[in-house]
């Protein structure tokens, strides 16, 4: 279907938009105005960068996975090492630059979902950085599952609300920060943790996000003198994904492949495995794919990773899959699982299990792959906050 | 004119909501009835939602219910057409965007028609997305009514010059749901937009008392109640006939 409409912002191909009501769209307005002019301004880039540079530690390494090379017996592996960012993972290079945006808007107040509670994590710390009242809001079963992440919040001085409403995970904790936006629009900003939602979010996230694949490029360039064949991610909204791709848009020899949480698998309803199962739908704020019913009503979703466990995906990625620009692949909880322990053992990194479902991908990959070639997998954060669910999903008992 | 304007000749108008099939179709087709009788002006008949981000606990309980006992678009259709046998005053759908875009405007568009829908508040579909929906529920006779806030600035007048129906005018920052103490900022707005368009402004979010009712029809064209009805459903169920009727006259008298 063509997009007619002429007064439409945001736009990726079809997908995107601002379907919201009518009171977030003076918040999103005056946030896509406060973008624009600060990040105009040199003043804040430096500030920004400075941030990332002293605080979070960016850089964050390329890393030559020799061992795992050398057991694969195929392409060259890269990690891009997002795990050793300052509190774990990529989420600090998105939360650093909207809490600073918010604090140059004036807000004293920010609120953000978490899923894993890496965004959560990375929102309180930048706001205890910068001096922000914060408010997280994350699913129930999440605060179960990912319990010290929520001890972790509360050190860093976030009230963290557990959403009992729905499946009381991702999608309901962006249902209950989009209602608590609406109800305090004037001092509050919404730092929304991935690629999605209304524009300007979906853009926003991926500009702070890009430093990823600008670093691999100029990372892999010096170690290889070459781009790589393929740049690997995981995607659940796709935050880590967009901003490990968006440097290789226009380099076509570069195979941009992104992770899906298949759950149970494809074929069980067990799943959140958006690209494989979903449609084209309207939620969030955003045109996209969406798992859903035939009415339309949204699918509960499901996976290991609470951090992938969402219905939906960012607009961008759904035009990149569109166009063929990018492909998105599905990987089961047992293969993430699998690859989790892989990672750990062979080269001594607990991964995230979201990070793991890329490295999976990249274990049934890169054998196929000749000796000349080389793929990045992204290491969007580190696993520490997943082994007790790792043991648990084992069987294994660890007196918690 | 069109049928959801005219519902405000001469009076101050009063719309009352409801979300379809809650708890079950039955109850909610003899409540819409009973709504009607006891002098309703137009009836929105919300369209249940798994994730309805614009309203309050009361409301999502409600969609909840009615999709736990298996309310679908398609039989909200075959209701409307039972209950056009014998309602003649305007009847409009409150649904997300995503049933609708999920549906098929187009095929959503003509079915409304068919059953005697009049027109959609579509809360998630702002001003600037509108133009996807406008034209298939234009060809269809379908108005589109659009909705302004006490945030909406330099806009309201934007969105007032190209409104139809009514513009829904929302009493409050937040999501639905009753609120003891309500603000009139809203009035100002009205005004404003009142320079602009002749199209009925009617408010709604947290009205639940005949006075709050009276206090803000006093600054518009009319009032919206939607929680402190769903509310008594909540709490009477399939009983719940009676107690809305007593309700409902209640407010009637107060507008």
């Amino acid at each position: 279907m063509e997009n007619t409409n002429i007064k439409s912002k945001g736009r990726y191909g079809n997908y995107g938009g601002q379907y919201i009501t009518e009171t977030l769209m003076t918040a999103v307005l005056e946030l896509e105005e406060a973008y624009n002019h600060f990040t105009n301004d040199g003043a804040f880039n430096a500030e920004l960068d400075g941030l990332l540079k002293n605080y979070a530690g960016r850089p964050s390494l390329l890393y030559f996975a020799e061992k795992m090379t050398e057991d694969l017996g195929g392409a060259r592996v890269y990690l891009k090492r997002e795990d050793l960012n300052h509190t774990g993972s990529h989420k600090v290079n998105n939360a650093l630059g909207q809490v600073l945006l918010a604090k140059k808007m004036g807000k004293s107040r920010v609120i953000a979902e978490t899923g894993a509670g890496q965004h959560g994590v990375a929102t309180a710390t930048a706001a205890a950085l910068m001096d922000m009242d914060c408010e997280i809001f994350m699913g129930k079963e999440d605060t179960e599952r990912q319990a010290l992440n929520v001890f972790r919040m509360e050190l860093l001085g976030a009230k963290v609300h557990a959403v009992t409403s729905g499946t009381q995970t991702l999608k309901d904790a962006v249902n209950a920060t989009m209602r608590e936006w609406v109800s305090r629009i004037e001092d509050t900003h919404y730092v929304l943790g991935s690629v999605m939602g209304p524009h300007p979010f979906p853009m926003i996230v991926r500009d702070f996000q890009a430093v990823i694949g600008r670093e691999i490029k100029s990372q892999f360039v010096e170690a290889e003198g070459k781009l790589p064949d393929a740049v690997i991610a995981c995607v659940g909204g796709g935050s880590n994904a967009i901003g490990s791709f968006f440097e290789f848009l226009d380099d076509e020899s570069v195979a941009l492949v992104g992770c899906e949480a298949a759950g149970k698998g494809v074929d069980n309803p067990l799943n959140a495995a958006t690209i494989a199962n979903g449609s084209v739908g309207v939620f969030h704020g955003m045109k996209s794919y969406f798992c859903q019913d035939e009415y339309g009503q949204i699918a509960p979703v499901y996976s290991i990773s609470a951090g992938l466990d969402y219905p939906g995906i960012g607009p961008e990625h759904a035009a990149l899959f569109d166009s063929g620009g990018a492909s998105y692949v599905p990987v089961t909880d047992d293969e993430a699982v699998e690859a989790f322990e892989y990672l750990s053992r062979t080269e001594g990194i607990i991964p995230a299990i979201e990070s793991a479902h890329a490295v999976s991908y990249a274990m049934k990959e890169v054998p196929r792959l000749g000796r000349d070639k080389a793929v990045v997998i992204t290491l969007s954060g580190r696993g520490d906050k997943d082994v007790a669910a790792i043991a648990r999903y084992k069987g294994v008992d660890l007196h918690e | 004119m069109s049928r959801i304007s005219q519902a405000f000749e001469g009076k101050k108008a009063f719309i009352a909501f409801l979300t379809g099939g809650d708890p079950d179709i039955e109850t909610s087709e003899k409540l819409i009835r009973t709504i009607a009788e006891e002098g309703a002006d137009i009836i929105e008949i919300g369209i249940p939602f798994s994730d309805p981000l614009a309203e309050g606990p009361v409301i999502e309980d409600a969609d909840e219910r009615a999709l736990a006992s298996g309310c679908t678009v398609d039989l909200l259709f075959e209701m409307v057409g039972r209950l056009r046998e014998d309602i003649d005053i305007p009847l409009l759908f409150m649904t997300y965007y995503n049933p609708v875009f999920k549906y098929g405007a187009a095929k959503f568009a003509k079915n409304c028609a068919i059953c005697g829908i009049d027109g959609l508040i579509v809360p998630d579909l702002p001003f600037e997305e509108s133009a996807e929906l406008l034209l298939p529920l234009h060809e269809n006779g379908l108005e589109l009514v659009s909705m302004i806030t006490p945030t909406s600035g330099e806009r309201a007048v934007r969105i007032a010059k190209e409104a139809e129906g009514f513009i829904y005018c929302v009493s409050s920052l937040g999501v639905t749901g009753v609120r003891a103490n309500l603000s009139d900022e809203i009035g100002g707005v009205i005004e404003q937009v009142k320079t602009v368009t002749d199209v009925p402004c009617a408010i709604g979010f947290g009205i639940s008392t005949p006075e709050q009712a009276a206090k803000m029809a006093a600054i518009s064209d009319g009032i919206i109640i939607g929680s402190a009805i769903v509310r008594i459903v909540a709490e009477h169920g399939r009983g719940s006939v009676e107690p809305v009727r007593e309700y409902v006259r209640a407010i009637r008298q107060g507008v």
